[in-house]
């Protein structure tokens, strides 16, 4: 996707790129984060809280760890999902908006880089949907989800009646059987989380900021505005995906 | 020395000649039952067994170790525990308590080895030095390699006493001078179980001996290798002081108010939530008290590295490779405060670098709302 410089006016198609699924996924994500970064902190570092009330009045931590479970499988299937989506989606949900696949990726990847990341002069970059580094930095945050959840799982299964728990179960043999590094390692992760909310929050700012396309607002109701010329571009793409998807499909 | 006699008399025999009644035998029979969570049928299945089944030679060898596993299991709740296997008569080979000593012991483990090859249990106390050929720990000119070696040779079956000979406790910890070793990771194609602890509880110790006499088989492990009936539970969901940390009630400091309510102890260190043992039910000293009934967090001594996943009185262990006193917090909010001052940086950055581009932006939001 090219970068341009603009001193004409911008004349704006609207795309529609987040699909109703591909929204929902990201908004029960965001709030399974929240829950479980808030919840998480606390149980690695329980308040101080003074009270004169009976233990059996009170459930507090009790409550932390529940809705940190809850949020937990909510979390997990939700991504299960998402992976699902990246096979049946549009374009720009396919998974190979987050695996490099081909050297186009990485030149885009220097692209964003340099135009958005240090900042190259009064230059912008036009993408639809992920720009090539977004991509690959959702694919850290993938393995950062599976390293959550079977950390995690692999701690909750011996609390756990169901089976499903169970299946994590071998994670605490990579760690040697040494459930204290599990559960560091599982505490360390979630700032990995926060890190990336605050630089993934920042960063819509600034598109919406700099661009003027709609970044914020695409999440809500799935559409974007583009340029003309990066539109039609965008269409050639489309249609190329779709061939080369159905060509996949009949194989 | 030890004669191979014709006939060998069973445990029961035994205890009746040093004196023991039926009705002391059977309670013995009804409490091993219970500590192994037997039902009641399975309680005249023990005292069966114990009837019909002529002694188990033992061989127990001491290596790296404070000897505490055998502390601990001479003192456990029931005189008929000690009698049954540490007696002289019981115990083919023991360090620490058999009369024999010198030649004349060696020779009575070598006998017994001869004697009851493929029969006798090994029990081992302690962890073996692998660093320079394991100089570290010798015993009779010979290293504690080469005696586990032959020892194990013969052997029916292991049981690893102890968090020494299960993962090496501190011998084994950062940064293991003698590269001190547990039994598993050196002896091949024996079954072994493993009773960890510093020192594991008596009566769990005498409850597994036990069930290898009377079911003639191992009992059944969990995934790391310790027997079920004891180690499938954490001490924080058997602990009697829960119901606090369910509240949020916490002892902050030893000395605090909340430490004389007896609020929980999870947030001075207590790892009871980590950590598999049978501590809060089956306790102490003829069931007296354990760790956190007397006031002071569980330190785990029944799991891996525990010795290496400290502080023992933190929450919140060590990160590894930052030093001591980070943990993982402190380590991400120190990250977390980096990606700030960046996102400022570059917020600031960006409203010099992308100033037309902006600027642009307005002007055409402004001619847009003239046209309209």
């Amino acid at each position: 996707m090219a970068s341009i410089t603009h001193s004409s006016p911008h004349k704006l198609r609207r795309v529609f790129v987040w699909q109703l699924p591909v929204r929902v996924y990201h908004w029960l994500n965001a709030l399974a984060i929240v829950a479980l970064c808030i919840t998480g902190y606390f149980i690695g570092n329980p308040p101080a809280l003074l009270s004169g009330a009976e233990a059996s009045d009170r459930y507090l931590f009790g409550w932390i760890r529940f809705v940190h479970f809850v949020a937990a499988y909510i979390f997990f299937f939700n991504f299960l999902f998402r992976i699902y989506w990246g096979f049946v989606g549009n374009k720009y949900a396919d998974w190979k908006n987050f695996i490099p696949t081909n050297k186009k990726f990485f030149q885009e990847i220097w692209q964003v880089l340099s135009i958005d990341i240090f900042l190259k002069k009064n230059k912008e970059h036009m993408s639809v949907g992920h720009n090539a580094l977004a991509g690959l930095v959702y694919f850290f945050t993938f393995i950062a989800f599976m390293v959550q959840c079977i950390t995690g799982f692999a701690l909750y299964a011996n609390m756990s009646d169901w089976w499903f728990a169970d299946l994590f179960i071998w994670a605490s043999w990579l760690f040697g059987h040494d459930d204290f590094a599990l559960r560091n390692w599982h505490h360390a992760t979630m700032w990995f989380f926060i890190v990336f909310a605050m630089v993934h929050v920042y960063l819509v700012f600034y598109h919406d900021y700099v661009e003027g396309r709609g970044e914020t607002s695409s999440i809500v109701g799935g559409w974007k505005f583009i340029d003309e010329e990066a539109f039609h571009k965008d269409q050639q793409d489309t249609a190329e995906w779709e061939v080369k998807k159905k060509g996949r499909a009949i194989r | 020395m030890i004669s191979k006699p014709t006939h060998r008399p069973t445990y029961y025999e035994e205890l009746r000649q040093k004196g023991y009644s039926r009705r002391d035998f059977m309670k013995f029979c009804s409490m091993i039952g219970a500590y192994l969570g037997l039902e009641a049928s399975g309680i005249a299945q023990v005292a069966n067994a114990l009837q019909k089944t002529s002694r188990v030679p033992v061989i127990w060898l001491h290596f790296q170790e404070c000897t505490c596993c055998s502390e601990s299991f001479i003192r456990s709740s029931h005189p008929i525990v000690a009698d049954i296997i540490l007696d002289k008569i019981s115990l083919d080979y023991t360090e620490t308590l058999m009369a024999a000593s010198g030649h004349q012991a060696e020779a009575a483990m070598h006998k017994t080895m001869q004697d009851f090859n493929g029969e006798y249990i090994l029990c081992v106390e302690g962890s073996v030095p692998t660093a320079e050929d394991g100089v570290y720990c010798c015993i009779g000119g010979k290293s504690a390699m080469q005696i586990l070696d032959e020892a194990a040779a013969g052997a029916k079956a292991i049981i690893a006493w102890g968090s020494c000979a299960c993962n090496g406790c501190v011998q084994a910890a950062k940064p293991n001078p003698t590269r001190a070793t547990p039994i598993h990771k050196l002896v091949k194609g024996k079954p072994i179980i493993k009773v960890p602890g510093c020192p594991p509880i008596g009566e769990v110790m005498a409850g597994v001996i036990v069930h290898v006499i009377t079911f003639g088989r191992l009992p059944e492990l969990d995934r790391v290798g310790r027997p079920k009936a004891f180690y499938s539970k954490r001490v924080h969901d058997t602990c009697y002081r829960r119901p606090f940390y369910d509240a949020g009630l916490f002892v902050e400091t030893f000395d605090d108010e909340n430490a004389q309510k007896g609020y929980c102890l999870y947030k001075v260190g207590c790892k009871g939530p980590m950590t598999y043992n049978a501590c809060g039910v089956t306790k102490w000293n003829n069931g007296t008290s354990y760790p956190i009934q007397s006031g002071h967090g569980c330190f785990g001594c029944s799991e891996e590295n525990f010795w290496d996943n400290g502080p023992i009185y933190r929450q919140m262990a060590n990160f590894p490779g930052f030093g001591i006193e980070a943990d993982a917090d402190k380590i991400g909010m120190v990250a977390a405060g980096a990606t700030a001052v960046g996102i400022a940086a570059h917020a600031i950055a960006t409203n010099f670098r992308k100033a037309k581009l902006i600027d642009d932006l307005i002007h055409e939001g402004k001619d847009a709302e003239k046209e309209l």
